[in-house]
């Protein structure tokens, strides 16, 4: 009998040190979810809201090119930035986990992720000081008589990947290179044994063996890229505007706050949808 | 002559990869000196004006306070409830425990900017006015399943004896708490705290769609960026990296410095 009693109390104290997170996360994340949900379900008539169900929504954004325009340039822009980062930070991580000496790979690590650490706002700013046209890079380029007129590189879609890239080589530099380094070295020996050379011996042993590392390294900078609002607004311009882009205009200038709920449910379906299409390869580490 | 070839082509590909990553910063730091009004070519000269005009600069100050402040609090807050949560979860046995750690990790999978619209909409919907404490709730909801994961992992069961033997001598819960389990699991919550940190004085789209008169440090950043360029957005950009910097250093050289020897 008592031991019941001592068990309850237990559970009643246990359930007493988990509660606070839970109603946290409950009220502050969980309720304004469900709400969104709803949202999107009703519609705008002009300052108010309409609390009748029905898909119109949704209906608009695939009927209406201007909204559609959105997630394709989104999903462009991001597999884009996804390839071009994995193909410059794989080579990165490779050189600094097999060329640079043990002591010193902590260092060049470091050096690597640096500009990480400025204000990420700072960050695609100082990105428009190198190429704006009278930035650093068309002043390089008019000085040395390659151009006459500056390029137009800042304020379109190029920029924006740049800025992503630049930002997301960093990560995925850190996610390879820790992947890289837990490889037993006895791998590369057993294939020279067999007679592979450098290129076999990365491309059918190596390779494979990172492909988990890379596919979670790729997975993060496609949900963190796809849902960013910062670098396409800096440096994109004003005429491929992205899915978030578009979600800060819904609540911004017209004030529609069940369109933007649903665009934001389409950008999480997104998500969704390249979680479960790289599902196989993803190995999210449990401690 | 073919290890020369892959020896230099590795140098030269380093060369060009760490020259990218550091351009648009060295040009930033640069260009924050410049003695003029546009923080472009060519370089008239050294100056501190811009310095100057920051610490001039009321609002952004203010910013820079706020900043601190929703920085520090929403951490603390954070981990405190994820400690509380990871004590439960790993030394209890609670029904749905599997559904309770994923509802706590959950909010990582989303991003920021729908975490905000919802919480957006809601405090707009029950009439709450947006001020700081708004901006704080929600990086809360960011950072507690960073703070969880962290020190719920770090709860090995090796320490459990310990809090046996701390129980056994009289000790209630609580102590067990602040006196055994914090202090033995002191790097691990250290980190998250950091690392929350970090993520809430960096963190913009909540910032901006939570706050209305009282505003943080990107978010006032972000509001000088409507000027164009400006050596003063240069200026204090390069404070926040070299104090970024500075405390990396000093976290570097106290916490896992001395891990490394041991």
């Amino acid at each position: 009998m008592t031991t019941t009693t001592l068990e309850d109390r237990e559970r009643r104290k246990a359930w007493g040190f988990v509660a606070p997170a839970l109603l946290w996360t409950l009220a502050f994340f969980v309720v304004p979810f469900v709400y969104m949900a709803a949202l999107s379900l009703w519609s705008r008539q002009g300052r108010d809201i309409v609390h009748v169900w029905n898909l119109d929504n949704y209906l608009r954004f695939f009927s209406e090119s201007a909204l559609l325009r959105g997630l394709t340039n989104s999903l462009e822009i991001t597999i884009t930035v996804t390839i071009l980062s994995v193909l410059l930070a794989y080579p990165l991580a490779w050189i600094i986990a097999e060329r640079v000496p043990k002591r010193l790979q902590r260092m060049a690590l470091i050096l690597a992720i640096l500009p990480f650490w400025t204000s990420y706002v700072v960050r695609s700013y100082s990105w428009l000081l190198v190429l704006s046209k009278g930035g650093v890079i068309n002043q390089a380029l008019m000085g040395i008589g390659l151009i006459a007129e500056p390029l137009e590189i800042a304020s379109n879609r190029t920029a924006t990947v740049i800025g992503f890239v630049h930002f997301f080589v960093m990560l995925l530099t850190l996610t390879i290179y820790s992947n890289l380094i837990q490889l037993s070295p006895n791998y590369r020996r057993a294939a020279a044994d067999l007679g592979a050379n450098a290129f076999q011996t990365f491309w059918h042993v190596i390779l494979p063996l990172t492909l988990p590392g890379i596919m979670t390294g790729a997975f993060l900078t496609f949900v963190l890229c796809i849902g960013d609002y910062i670098t396409p607004q800096i440096l994109g311009g004003n005429n491929e505007l992205v899915l978030p882009q578009i979600i800060m205009l819904q609540i911004g200038r017209r004030a529609d706050f069940p369109m933007a709920a649903a665009l934001s449910i389409i950008l999480m379906l997104t998500v969704t949808a390249a979680y479960v299409l790289c599902a196989r390869w993803l190995r999210i580490e449990r401690a | 002559m073919r290890d020369i070839i892959s020896k230099s082509f590795g140098w030269a590909y380093l060369i060009f990869i760490y020259g990218f990553i550091f351009l648009p910063v060295a040009v930033l730091v640069l260009f924050s000196f410049q003695d003029g009004r546009l923080p472009v070519p060519p370089f008239n000269g050294f100056s501190t004006q811009w310095y100057e005009a920051v610490f001039a600069d009321r609002k952004l100050m203010a910013a820079l306070g706020n900043s601190f402040l929703v920085a520090t609090g929403s951490s603390i807050l954070a981990c405190l409830l994820g400690f509380l949560a990871a004590y439960a979860l790993a030394r209890y046995k609670l029904p749905g425990s599997a559904l309770q750690r994923g509802l706590l990790i959950a909010p990582m999978t989303v991003s920021y900017l729908i975490i905000a619209l919802g919480l957006l909409a809601v405090l707009n919907a029950m009439k709450i006015p947006l001020s700081l404490w708004t901006v704080g709730i929600g990086h809360v909801v960011i950072n507690l399943p960073l703070c969880f994961a962290i020190i719920y992992a770090s709860m090995g069961d090796h320490h459990i004896n310990i809090e046996r033997a701390a129980r056994d001598l009289g000790a209630n819960d609580l102590k067990v708490m602040a006196l055994v389990t914090a202090p033995m699991l002191m790097p691990s919550i250290l980190a998250a705290f950091f690392l929350s940190v970090t993520f809430s004085w960096d963190e913009f789209i909540i910032a901006f769609l939570l706050s209305r008169f009282d505003v943080t440090l990107p978010v006032e950043i972000w509001s000088m960026l409507r000027s164009g360029l400006n050596p003063k957005t240069n200026a204090i950009g390069s404070l926040v990296f070299l104090v970024s910097v500075a405390v990396l250093l000093v976290l570097e050289l106290a916490l896992f410095g001395r891990n490394r020897k041991t």
